[in-house]
């Protein structure tokens, strides 16, 4: 038996290849096996750690499935009533504009009940992130349809496949907002392979990096799954979305104010 | 002496924000209240005290930028008027529940519905019995002159950050549009993080600091016994007010026969309806709830013993009536005289209705 290994003797700095951030609590996941959010959480509080920007952060979550996202990320927060979020990071950014704010929102909650509140802060421009997390269905309630669902796709509430007659299309909520002006960064991710797990990480930390640069509003959203609710496995999952939400739903940046002039121009040409 | 101005209700409201130092003013138009932030927006008080004025998309995002500002420790409130303020009723909701302390101006109109510009108090019920889904109450002030419009700015403040709860300046359309002299309050600085903390205590999200928890401003308790223990804390909480923080003005009552029990507009008309009454030989008084939550029970079971009865006087269908009832307990005559519709009563009306309900009947 001496010659077991110990597990001292593995856990050494030089053997280490991985670390969870501080960032993160230790309190166990709610969340469903397969779901998104754990990855999503684990990215933003790893980009609040690298920034060193703990002390200065302030979440919003949401009501949906994240709504108790203030379990997990160790950072001060604020819990909005449903659809919300954006205008209540409106008014804490506003008073306190030093601060970095950034909502963390559902379809349900961002592009149903809550695409008011969330149009009109990104064309205000108002400078938080936010984190939008599309999984084409409630999740909490129990897979009810979402603004975001896909045409034929069951859910509780349409058990046939959504249907265009009566519930008209799966709203693009991502490409609305990336015509507003107020916008300086819009991108769509997801987090279903390692490889696309770093491009969604560069993205949330391209974003908070923006709310101090006071350049207008940056927002990522992240195409995710949700096996309970669509009644897959993950696996299952995570080949559905490829193969049904990614047409419609194209990953990639549709609007980098950094890059693109068009807008700065066409405020320019405002202001005369 | 003081800066003595002649102004109108509203600007007031918005001159008192500015002077009471402040953080944040979050609103949406309506009629018969725009000039409070109208008057903020020609005051530019960003450029003068640092305050924020923002003008949101609806009267739902103006009261969730309050949760917002209120979740920072700042001193934040908005305006609006009746069908506005049913707007709000959810996040006020989840402000009360959330324990943070903020500011809303309801400059009453008619309703329901749509319903009138006109003058109303027939919000009432809205806004003492919490006005939103879930046990809560809202701390009610209700200003009967211009000067109380000023003077309740700071005091809203100050009620909302000892109780960390929101409170409400209830007034109407005539207190709003009237003019009156007026002798405003002293400037008094804004807030930094640490005198707010140093005030009212560690509470709010400012950003978690390595030697403490979280903040995390919530309504939310998913336990039924946690949440029950909340619960609990909110009611404890409204007994402090009821015991620490009623406020009332008497008028003529301490020989008084008749009580008249009347706020806002309908308080200054009912004083002279008072004058008129005593003049033919009646001895009527005059009770004034300032704070209509926490209610003058008290002060209305204290007189029960030596009058012959009270009306009140409001400008709806009876809603106060009913506060007055349970504190009088059946033991004289609870008459209650109202006009609607935006119509302003006017003190002969009262005269008659004293003589013919109260003392006729």
């Amino acid at each position: 038996m001496e010659d077991t290994l110990k597990i001292e003797d593995i856990i050494k700095p030089e053997n280490k290849v991985y670390e969870k951030t501080s960032v993160l609590t230790n309190n166990p996941t709610h969340y469903c096996y397969g779901c998104s959010h754990g990855v999503v959480h684990k990215l933003v509080a790893e980009v609040i750690e690298e920034m060193d920007i703990q002390e200065d952060t302030i979440g919003v979550s949401p009501v949906g499935c994240a709504v108790l996202a203030y379990n997990y990320i160790d950072i001060d927060w604020m819990q909005a009533a449903h659809g919300r979020a954006p205008a209540v990071a409106t008014g804490y950014k506003r008073v306190s504009p030093e601060k970095y704010v950034f909502t963390y929102q559902g379809d349900g909650d961002l592009a149903a009940i809550g695409t008011a509140e969330t149009m009109h802060a990104v064309n205000r421009g108002e400078n938080i992130v936010i984190i939008f997390i599309n999984n084409a269905i409630y999740g909490m309630t129990g897979g009810q349809m979402a603004p975001t669902t896909m045409l034929g796709q069951p859910t509780s509430t349409s058990p046939d496949g959504r249907d265009i007659e009566l519930n008209g299309y799966p709203l693009k909520i991502t490409e609305l907002l990336a015509q507003l002006p107020g916008a300086a960064y819009v991108t769509r991710q997801s987090v279903h392979t390692p490889g696309n797990v770093r491009k969604c990480k560069k993205a949330i930390r391209k974003a908070f990096e923006n709310s101090a640069k006071n350049i207008g509003t940056s927002f990522v959203e992240v195409v995710s799954t949700c096996s309970s609710g669509w009644k897959q496995t993950p696996e299952e999952s995570n080949k559905w979305m490829e193969e049904n939400m990614f047409p419609f739903y194209p990953l990639g940046v549709l609007k980098d104010s950094e890059r693109d002039t068009a807008d700065e121009y066409l405020v320019q040409k405002l202001k005369k | 002496m003081g800066d003595i101005r002649l102004m109108k209700g509203n600007e007031v409201i918005a001159e008192a924000a500015i002077r009471c130092g402040c953080d944040g003013y979050f609103g949406y138009p309506i009629t018969p209240q725009s000039e409070i932030m109208e008057t903020l927006m020609i005051r530019r008080p960003w450029e003068e005290t640092g305050m924020v004025v923002l003008q949101a998309e609806s009267e739902v995002a103006s009261v969730n930028m309050l949760f917002g500002g209120a979740s920072a420790g700042k001193k934040v409130m908005t305006s609006s008027s009746s069908p506005g303020v049913s707007l709000m009723a959810e996040g006020i909701s989840y402000i009360a529940g959330a324990e943070l302390p903020a500011l809303v101006v309801n400059v009453q109109r008619g309703g329901p519905g749509l319903g009138t510009i006109q003058p109303s108090q027939a919000d009432y019920f809205q806004a003492t019995k919490g006005g939103g889904h879930g046990d809560f109450k809202l701390i009610v002030l209700a200003p009967s002159s211009v000067q109380e419009m000023n003077d309740f700015v700071d005091l809203g403040f100050e009620l909302a950050f000892k109780y960390r709860n929101p409170a409400m300046i209830l007034t109407d359309g005539v207190i709003g549009q009237m003019m009156e002299k007026v002798e405003l309050s002293e400037f008094k600085p804004r807030l930094t993080n640490d005198q707010v903390e140093n005030k009212y205590g560690n509470w709010a999200a400012t950003g978690k600091k390595e030697n403490r928890e979280r903040h995390i401003m919530t309504s939310l308790e998913l336990q039924s016994e946690k949440q029950e223990v909340h619960n609990q804390k909110l009611q404890a909480k409204y007994k402090q007010m009821e015991e620490e923080d009623v406020r009332f003005e008497q008028i003529e009552c301490d020989d008084a026969e008749f009580i008249l029990v009347a706020f806002g507009v309908s308080a200054r008309i009912s004083q002279k309806a008072v004058q008129i009454l005593r003049e033919k030989g009646i001895k009527a008084g005059l009770l004034r709830p300032i704070t209509l939550y926490p209610f003058p029970t008290k002060q209305i079971k204290e007189l029960t013993g030596r009058v012959k009865g009270f009306m009140s006087v409001e400008m709806n269908a009876g809603q106060m009536v009913e506060d007055i009832k349970l504190s009088v307990n059946g033991e004289v005559p609870v008459e209650f005289f109202g006009r609607m519709g935006g119509i302003i009563a006017t003190p002969a009306e009262i005269v008659d209705a004293v003589e013919s309900k109260l003392i006729g009947g």
